[in-house]
This record gives C-alpha cells, structure tokens and sequence, in this order.
C-alpha cells in the first residue's frame, strides 16, 4: 500500500501541477492526441461505415477491417511507422497509428448500427418517397447512433490507453510519466501516472456510457408499458429502460 | 387510372414473378389482387410506385408512363400502407403521419394540423399524437399507417396486406372503417390480400391471381361468384363449400338457407329494391 500512498503524495504534490512537464500538460498532451486520433479516425470510419450499412456493398470490408485489424500489435506497428517515416514525422506518424487502432471499432459500429435496422422500416421509409439522403439522415443515423456512439466508446478507451507509447517517441502525454518513473525507479511518478490514465479511461467510458443511453430513440426505448403523457417533457426524459446494444 | 400492358417483372435472380400482366383498375375504386402467397401481388403493387421495376411492358397512370416519373416524385404522391405499417420507431405518430408532407416542404405546424385531422378519419384518437408507436396495438400502428398513407391527399392508394397481422376482429373493423373512408374519399385503391372474403368485402374489382401473376379470373364479386371462370377459381373462393354453397331447406313451408357445412345461414325472402 505504501507504493500507493506514494503516488499519491506525488499527484497531490504542488510541485507536480506546475511548468513545462508538469501533470497538467501531460494530461493536455494525452488528450490531444487522443483527440486528434479519434477525429482523423471518426472522419475516415463513420462515412465508410454509413456507406457500406446503407448501400449493404462492402459488407464483407468491414467486418475483415473490424476483425483483422483489431489483432495489430499496436507498439510493433508505432515503432514501424517511426522508422519508416523517420524521426522528423513522430508525431503524424503515432497519431496515423492510433488511428488505424481506432478506425475497426468505429467502423464496426457505425456499419453495424445501420445494419441491425429493420428492412421493413427502411423500406417504408423508401416508398414514402424519402431520397437515399433523406433516408440515411432522418432513419438510419438516429437509430443506429447508439451502436455508433458504443463503437467510439471502445475505440476511445484503447486509444486514451495506447497513447501512453507516445512517450517511447518522446512524444510526452501521460506516458512520459510512466516511462521516466520506471527508468529513474521513481514508482511513485510510474504509479501515479499510470492512475492517472485509468481516470482518464473511466472518465470517457462513464461520459460515453451516458451518451450511449441517451442516444437511443425515445420511441425505441419506450416500452408498451411506458406513457409518455405523464413523463416530463424533456425529450429524453424518459431513461427508465435500458439501452439496447 | 392505372394500366398495366403486358407488364412482366423478372428479379435478378432469374424468378419470373409477373408475366406478361395486363391489366384496367379504374380511377375511385377498389382493385384487389387476390391470391397465394408468392403469387406476385406485392410485385404488382410496388411496380405501381417503382419500388420495384417493371423488366418489360408499360404501365401507365392516366396516360403517362411511370418509367418517365422520377420514382422519389412518384411515391410522395402515392399513398403505401404495408401490412407492418412501416411506421418509424423513433417519431411519434404526430411527426409518422407528417412524415411526406414535411418532406414537401409543408411548415410544422399545418402539417401536424392536418395529421390531427388524419387521426380523426381513421378513428385514432388525438390523445395518442403524442405516443411512440411501440406504445400502440397492431390495429392502431395501421390505422396510423392508413393515416399517413392518406397525409398527401393522393389519387392512388397501395394497400399490402395492411390487415393481415391484427386479429379478427380488429381486422373486421378495420375493414368496415376502409369501406367508409372509401365511400367519403373516393381514392383509386389497390389492396393486395391472400384473403378471399376481404376481397369480395372490399373489391368493386377483384382480380385472382395464380402464380406469376397470371390472371386466374377477374370481375365484381358476384360476378366471381357467380361464373367462376375455372375450377381453381371455384376452389379458391370456395364455391363449392362451407358458407358460400348455400342450400334451400323448406322448414314447414318456410325456406331457409343452409351453408355447405350444415349450419343455418339465413332465410329466404322476397329481394327488395337494392
Ligand atoms: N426482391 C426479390 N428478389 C427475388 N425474388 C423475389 C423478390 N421479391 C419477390 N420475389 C419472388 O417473386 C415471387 C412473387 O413474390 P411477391 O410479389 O412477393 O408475391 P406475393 O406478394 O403474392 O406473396 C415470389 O416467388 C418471390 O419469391
Ligand atoms: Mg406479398
């Protein structure tokens, strides 16, 4: 437990919360890149995913991406890309790869939420003379958003925890920490460092884990036994059922 | 008017389920197609909004051939009720009737003033505006289904089975509330069923199709009755059986009527003026 109340002591440590390498920039630097990774994946991922869940071509695509790509060794593929691309592209090239860690869970999800649709709903939707646009925005994104929103949702835990090898390319963010603390056996710093990170975790999990939830219809969620006259008028008041995944 | 002229559909994966249709269904009445499971009904009615395109032949409303009507333009100004509803789950049955005006540019609020007004013709009450519709029976999810069919006030309304899968009773009301609607709003109806009696219930025209959608005998129901053109047509409808072959018995010299299973059907009495 001692090792514990030491990286404690090391994250309360006023020293700690200040300068160039304080925590704070650590954590800025994590999020930054877990940010930039997740939007560059989300922009390749999602449109792929909605295209092939809409036109149902590719289908096989996506679920080898989702498969294969799911097994890469993420540190042999970091330490690849830096060789390849060389020293003066660390950055791109790390955020290239946490991109290519996050684009199979997002992809899954996002090809995976339109799949599940009914086809009678869609096909409704069709002949009322709804355009393929029409369709695609106004059914098949608000019900297949929960899946979508579960897809970011792993995608965003496996990148916030792989974007401590950053810090082997000496590129900072919380594994820096982790990465100096082994090598100084400073374990209060590796230890604290390391909690550090699983906050972070739990924190975009607990923060998706909402949106998931409310991301399902409320149409959807309402069972038969729900009225919706007599819940408040908010318009995802209702949150008494859970959400389907 | 609908035409349909040596009109044959032949599916990608080379199952012929029309051939060589033709085909009157006159403007302000009801056409059924009745027949099996796999006869090609459903072909035949969603050739109509170019769900599904014809592989040969013409078909014409009034004179212009859907082949030249973009299919988006063509379906928002026909009414389709399926035998699912087809509503969306995640709007409420306000904004599922709304649904193709809305997508024709009709501000919000007339267009759920109209929806409202729907609700009243076929017998929802605007309490359940609001609901989603899990919140509803299978009869009410197809009367909002018959709602939005009707939401652009079209010509032509396709009707799939759209009673298929509630239960008798509710699909005998909901029957009886069509022939009322039908009689207030004279829409040019095509109703797809696998059922003989809702057939002569609902048809000014009914049409018996065998499979492929061949045309096994059409006409006004008692016509069918009356001549059924073949045997298969006399089996189909049951000429020969159960309720519709009716006996006369004499019961102390009153004629009653006993169907083909021995139960009292009715008496015989003078025919009035019809
Ligand atoms: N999209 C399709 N692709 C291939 N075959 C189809 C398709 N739709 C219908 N069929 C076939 O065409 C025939 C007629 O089907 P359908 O029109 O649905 O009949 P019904 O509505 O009378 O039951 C059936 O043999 C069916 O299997
Ligand atoms: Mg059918």
């Amino acid at each position: 437990m001692n090792l514990f109340v030491d990286a404690w002591l090391w994250l309360v440590d006023p020293v700690n919360w200040q300068g160039s390498g304080s925590i704070p920039v650590r954590i800025g630097e994590h999020l930054f890149y877990t940010g930039l990774a997740m939007l560059g994946a989300a922009l390749v991922a999602i449109p792929l995913g909605w295209l092939i869940g809409h036109t149902g071509r590719g289908r096989e695509l996506a679920v080898g991406i989702s498969g294969a790509a799911r097994a890469l060794p993420t540190f042999g593929l970091l330490f690849l890309f830096v060789m390849l691309i060389g020293v003066t592209l660390r950055g791109p090239s790390t955020v290239f790869v946490l991109m290519l860690l996050a684009i199979p869970p997002i992809l899954a999800g996002a090809y995976a939420g339109l799949e599940v649709i009914d086809r009678r709903t869609i096909d409704a939707a069709r002949s009322m003379g709804m355009t393929e646009w029409q369709i695609l925005w106004k059914v098949e994104v608000p019900l297949g958003l929960p899946l979508l929103i579960g897809g970011l949702r792993s995608a965003t835990l496996q990148v916030v925890a792989t974007v401590t090898l950053a810090a082997y390319v000496n590129l900072g963010g919380l594994g820096y920490d982790i990465v100096q603390g082994i090598q100084l056996r400073s374990y209060d710093q590796m230890l604290g460092a390391a909690i550090l990170v699983i906050l972070l975790a739990l924190l975009f999990d607990a923060l998706f884990a909402v949106l998931e939830r409310y991301a399902v219809p409320r149409g959807v969620r309402a069972g038969r036994d729900t009225d919706v006259r007599t819940t408040p008028t908010g318009r995802r008041a209702t949150a008494e059922l859970t959400a389907t995944t | 008017m609908i035409e349909f002229r040596s009109v044959s559909k032949r599916f990608d994966d080379g199952t012929l389920a029309v051939d060589d249709f033709s085909l009157v269904m006159p403007s302000r009445q009801t056409t059924v197609l009745v027949g099996s499971s796999g006869s090609g009904k459903t072909t035949l009615l969603r050739m109509i909004n170019r769900m599904v395109d014809a592989t040969s032949g013409e078909l014409e409303i009034d004179g212009e051939n859907v082949s030249t009507i973009e299919p988006v333009q063509l379906r928002r100004r026909i009414g389709y009720v399926m035998q699912n509803s087809g509503l969306l789950p995640h709007r409420r049955v306000i904004d599922n009737i709304a649904t193709v005006p809305r997508l024709n540019g009709v501000p919000k609020k007339q267009a759920h003033e109209r929806a409202l007004e729907l609700m009243d013709t076929v017998g929802l009450d605007r309490d359940m505006a609001e609901r989603y519709p899990s919140q509803l029976s299978g009869g009410q999810q197809q009367r909002v289904g018959v709602a939005r069919g009707l939401a652009v006030d079209p010509n032509i309304l396709l009707m799939d089975e759209p009673f298929g899968a509630v239960d008798p009773i509710v699909r005998a009301d909901l029957q009886q509330e069509l022939l009322r609607l039908q009689r207030e709003l004279d829409k040019t109806v095509v109703f797809v069923t696998h059922d003989i009696d809702e057939a002569f219930l609902l048809g000014d025209q009914v049409v018996i199709l065998e499979k492929g959608g061949r045309i096994a005998q059409k006409g006004t129901p008692a016509e069918i009755l009356a001549h059924p053109a073949s045997d298969f047509v006399a089996s189909f409808i049951g000429a020969d059986r159960g309720k519709r072959a009716l006996s006369i018995q004499t019961i102390d010299g009153a004629q009653v009527l006993v169907d083909g299973d021995g139960n009292l059907a009715g008496r015989l009495v003078e025919a009035g003026p019809a």
